[in-house]
């Protein structure tokens, strides 16, 4: 292996991968326009641009499930032609997709041979991989167990054996699209040092990102998408964050939230001993006790599935739980018939669903079907037994205005619009009810930059008005920026409850990771 | 961002799909030896060349159009309702009943008292299965079909061993009172001067079918209701969001369903044959999921399929009595109907889109767009 990637740097002083004049439209949308790349052998380069840039637009062409209208791709200065995924990893190009691809009841030996046997008999297949398994291992650090069961292993680990799925089919060009989304920030960093030892070992590694601290902290050099176009390479170095976010909205944009302290009131929201058993009889929440006062976001950190979305869910009226909720000292009826949307609603509860394609919207209905969604009952938009389709449809060209949702359009589909569109469809929905309690679920995920900016400028003045806001979102840095006290969960439990100005990443990364506060203070 | 303008969507596709199939069965026709010019020329004119041909297209129309919709308000739940068969034999069921056992002073006042129990009957056998759904997880399409078989042994049953007047070796009901008898269309349309056919079945009842159609239309994008029913249709989690009760929508919506299917038996039952006999419903009920599925589940479109539906019917009736092409026949030219219309949609949409784009493409170029390159 390591003859081999020694020749290859010598003899080939030819960029490992050099895409060129790459274009690609899908009906009138241009989703990638002339786009040329080098990237050396052996560095990392990143990819980072807003949602809908055409990022994975670029690698599905790299990795051959689209076939561009132009252009060319060169493979270590190899004219190639990547017709189909088989042939992607024939030319040795391994992809990381930002959804696992794995058989959750398979053991990472049998997953990593998927699609690769030898023949019609398993075990020959199987005792190969082990063999290789154990020398990839060895050669990058990356230890797995081969006989654990995906379903038992963790998110990072899950990752690993992508990483080693790649490799073992002989990938020297790793692309991995949004990697660490999953990850806490100590499986992060983890990851980054594989990166690091596989770039040490002469992989070449694409790194597509939303993430600006991720490209600074492990890239070489940069490639900035905007709107189907590459508008600039850069060296890491030779840059700053500031910079690659004006390159990727084409504006300055604010990178902090601007807000004043808060001025925390009554207790609007107060959870006491809520637990939450799931239809397998898992219990996913084990006793939370939280307060939100009017006028303060509370912001909810933790790795993905560690009970957030039960408590958002329990809170919206569609999860049954135990324990006790008051709104306003009024309490919440958790498993009976006031259990629902509609009551929860009434209470002066607005729910910003952290899956909004899922949840918060019906793709296939209108914009302006859509601005009444969970609302349809309200007095105003109703004319006798029939729907007041015009009050509607009047109500959500005001709102799409004040939320500046682009296109204007309310007769367009939910799923036409892009994802920081489709989620200002929904805050205006929920904000404009003026709530008392606003749950509000990721609210930017898989929203482009410029769109963030303006989300979060609408979180921090729907605070200033007074209202309580309870934010769950995985991304820690979102989580410090916009909340007054964040509290950690881990495990359907809430490992403490932090002031945000008191408290850094590291610490609420370990809090995320399940360590505990007196494990934290003694430094474990 | 839609490909395809909204008439070609609705119109082109279909008809493609239609003439696609058409030339299907004119070579199965051919392969069995027979003219197939010929054959379509008599599938016309006995279907639609005569008042009669009309007065049989349109009585199996409004059967269809009935069971069409039954599918259709189901499809909008996402619930493939099967049992329209079985919800159209209760239903039949129910009219009889109210017939025979009401003296009714009037054929008004009776149409609305045997659709009404029409209706009802359809709905409580719909409602069983939406029941063990919504409660029980029971799939639906499971126990709909169950429900078929379930409903043809109870109105056996029940004609055998009770309905049966004494004496009668046929397994069916007593006629109808005379003052049950449906006007029809020959009736309605004889004091406005058109001389429609004595003979043919058709009655009334159609306009309670195109009723029907209206009031769904109506329920389906006007109403809270047709909202509700449509969102948990598109999106199970997005209606808990919201606050949409599955269990209530699953409900609603299969009762709709089942009293669409019931209300069939007006035409069949109270309209044609004035008495309720063993399987009266005739695989109408089936008919319907391939009407709702050409229609596209809207109720325009189920009342254009409908009639397209009762056309071939009709004419394939006509077919079997005057050539020696098989009854057997016109099941499989159906079938390529269905086939083509629903099942093989894409097929014809893929190739249409694609033609759409290039026409927008060509008419609007875009100035980086270079035109193609020579190959090498």
């Amino acid at each position: 292996m390591n003859d081999k990637t020694d020749m290859e740097r010598q003899a080939t002083a030819a960029p490992a991968i050099e895409l060129k004049g790459i274009s690609k439209a899908f009906g009138p949308v241009q989703a990638n326009k002339d786009i040329s790349i080098r990237v050396m052998p052996g560095t990392i380069h990143g990819i980072i641009g807003e949602n809908g840039a055409g990022k994975s637009t670029l690698m599905s062409i790299l990795y051959g499930f689209y076939k561009a209208d132009k252009g060319e791709i060169f493979i270590s200065g190899q004219k190639t032609d990547i017709p189909d995924s088989q042939a992607a990893i024939a030319a040795g190009i391994g992809m990381v997709f930002q959804h696992f691809k794995l058989v959750e009841n398979f053991t990472v030996l049998e997953n990593i041979i998927l699609g690769a046997e030898d023949g019609r008999l398993l075990k020959p297949s199987l005792a190969k991989a082990r063999k290789s398994l154990l020398k990839l291992a060895d050669d990058y650090g990356l230890k797995v167990d081969p006989d654990a069961l995906i379903q038992d292993i963790g998110v990072g680990m899950q990752q690993r054996v992508e990483i080693l799925k790649a490799l073992y089919r002989q990938a020297d060009i790793l692309i991995l699209d949004e990697p660490t989304g999953v990850l806490t920030p100590a499986e992060a960093d983890q990851l980054f040092r594989i990166l690091g030892r596989l770039r040490s070992e002469g992989k070449t590694i694409i790194l597509i990102t939303h993430k600006l601290r991720e490209i600074m902290e492990i890239t070489d050099t940069v490639s900035v998408m905007r709107r189907g176009q590459m508008t600039a390479t850069v060296k890491t170095a030779e840059t700053s964050p500031a910079e690659l976010a004006e390159l990727m909205v084409g504006r300055k944009v604010l990178l902090r939230v601007d807000k004043v302290p808060a001025q925390p009131g009554d207790v609007v929201l107060d959870i006491h001993g809520l637990r939450v058993v799931d239809e397998k009889g898992v219990e996913r929440l084990r006793g939370i006790d939280l307060q939100v006062r009017a006028g303060e976001i509370l912001g909810v950190a933790g790795v993905a599935g560690n009970g957030q979305s039960e408590l958002l869910e329990v809170l919206g009226g569609y999860q049954t739980a135990t324990g006790t909720v008051h709104v306003k000292g009024q309490a919440l009826d958790l498993t009976g018939k006031q259990s629902d949307g509609q009551s929860r609603r009434n209470h002066g509860i607005a729910h910003v669903p952290e899956d909004r394609q899922r949840e918060g919207l019906i793709m296939d209905y209108h914009a302006w079907e859509n601005t009444a969604f969970g609302y349809h009952k309200d007095p105003s938009y109703r004319s006798g037994i029939l729907m007041n389709n015009a009050a509607i449809k009047a109500d959500t060209v005001e709102k799409m205005e004040r939320f500046d949702v682009r296109p204007p359009n309310p007769k367009l589909a939910a799923k036409n619009f892009s994802g920081g569109n489709q989620q200002k469809i929904v805050l205006a929905r929920e904000i404009e009810r003026n709530p008392d309690l606003l749950l509000i679920g990721q609210p930017t995920r898989g929203v482009d930059i410029g769109a963030i900016e303006f989300i979060h400028q609408q979180i921090v003045a729907l605070r200033d008005q007074g209202k309580a806001i309870l934010l769950v979102s995985v991304e820690l840095e979102e989580i410090l920026a916009l909340s007054d006290r964040v509290a950690v969960m881990f495990d359907g439990q809430v490992m403490g409850v932090r002031n945000a100005a008191d408290t850094d990443e590291k610490e609420l990364g370990l809090m995320m990771a399940g360590i505990t506060d007196a494990d934290a203070k003694i430094g474990v | 961002m839609d490909v395809m303008p909204k008439w070609a969507e609705v119109v082109l596709v279909p008809l493609i799909s239609l003439i696609l199939a058409a030339i299907l069965s004119a070579l199965v026709i051919l392969g069995i030896g027979e003219d197939p010019v010929a054959a379509v020329k008599l599938m016309v004119s006995g279907a639609l060349g005569s008042t009669y041909g009309w007065g049989y297209t349109l009585y199996y129309a409004t059967n269809f159009m009935f069971t069409g919709l039954c599918v259709a308000i189901a499809f909008h739940a996402r619930l493939f309702n099967i049992g329209g068969e079985g919800q159209a034999m209760l239903g039949g069921l129910g009219v009889a009943l109210a017939c025979l056992y009401i003296p009714w002073p009037h054929w008004s006042l009776a149409l609305i008292g045997a659709t009404t129990m029409a209706a009802l009957f359809g709905a409580a056998w719909a409602a069983i299965p939406a029941f063990l759904q919504a409660k029980r997880g029971s799939h639906i399409v499971i126990t709909t079909i169950m429900f078929n078989f379930i409903a043809a042994a109870v109105l056996n049953y029940i004609l055998v061993n009770m309905l049966r007047p004494k004496g009668s070796m046929d397994p069916a009901t007593a006629r109808f009172p005379d003052a049950t008898k449906l006007p029809t269309l020959h009736d309605l349309l004889a004091p406005i001067g058109i001389n429609f056919s004595k003979a043919a079945p058709a009655n009334i009842s159609l306009l309670v079918a195109i009723a029907a159609c209206f009031f769904l239309w109506v329920l389906i994008w006007r109403t809270r209701l047709g909202y509700e029913i449509r969102a948990y249709g598109h999106s199970e989690s997005a209606a808990k969001y919201a606050g949409i009760s599955p269990v209530k929508i699953t409900m609603i919506t299969m009762i709709i369903s089942g009293g669409l299917a019931g209300m069939m038996a007006i035409n069949n039952v109270m309209g044609e044959s004035e008495r309720l006999v063993l399987n009266a419903t005739e695989g109408a009920g089936f008919i319907g999921i391939a009407v709702a599925l050409m229609g596209r589940s809207h109720p325009l479109g189920v009342f254009l399929a409908a009639i397209l539906f009762g056309f071939l019917y009709q004419g394939g009736a006509e077919l079997a009595l005057w050539t020696s092409i098989p009854r057997e026949l016109i099941v499989v030219i159906q079938a390529l109907v269905i086939l083509f219309t629903g099942a093989l949609d894409n097929m014809v949409r893929m190739p249409l889109e694609k033609i759409f784009l290039s026409i927008r493409n060509a008419r609007a170029p875009k100035p980086e767009r270079k035109p193609v390159e020579p190959a090498e």
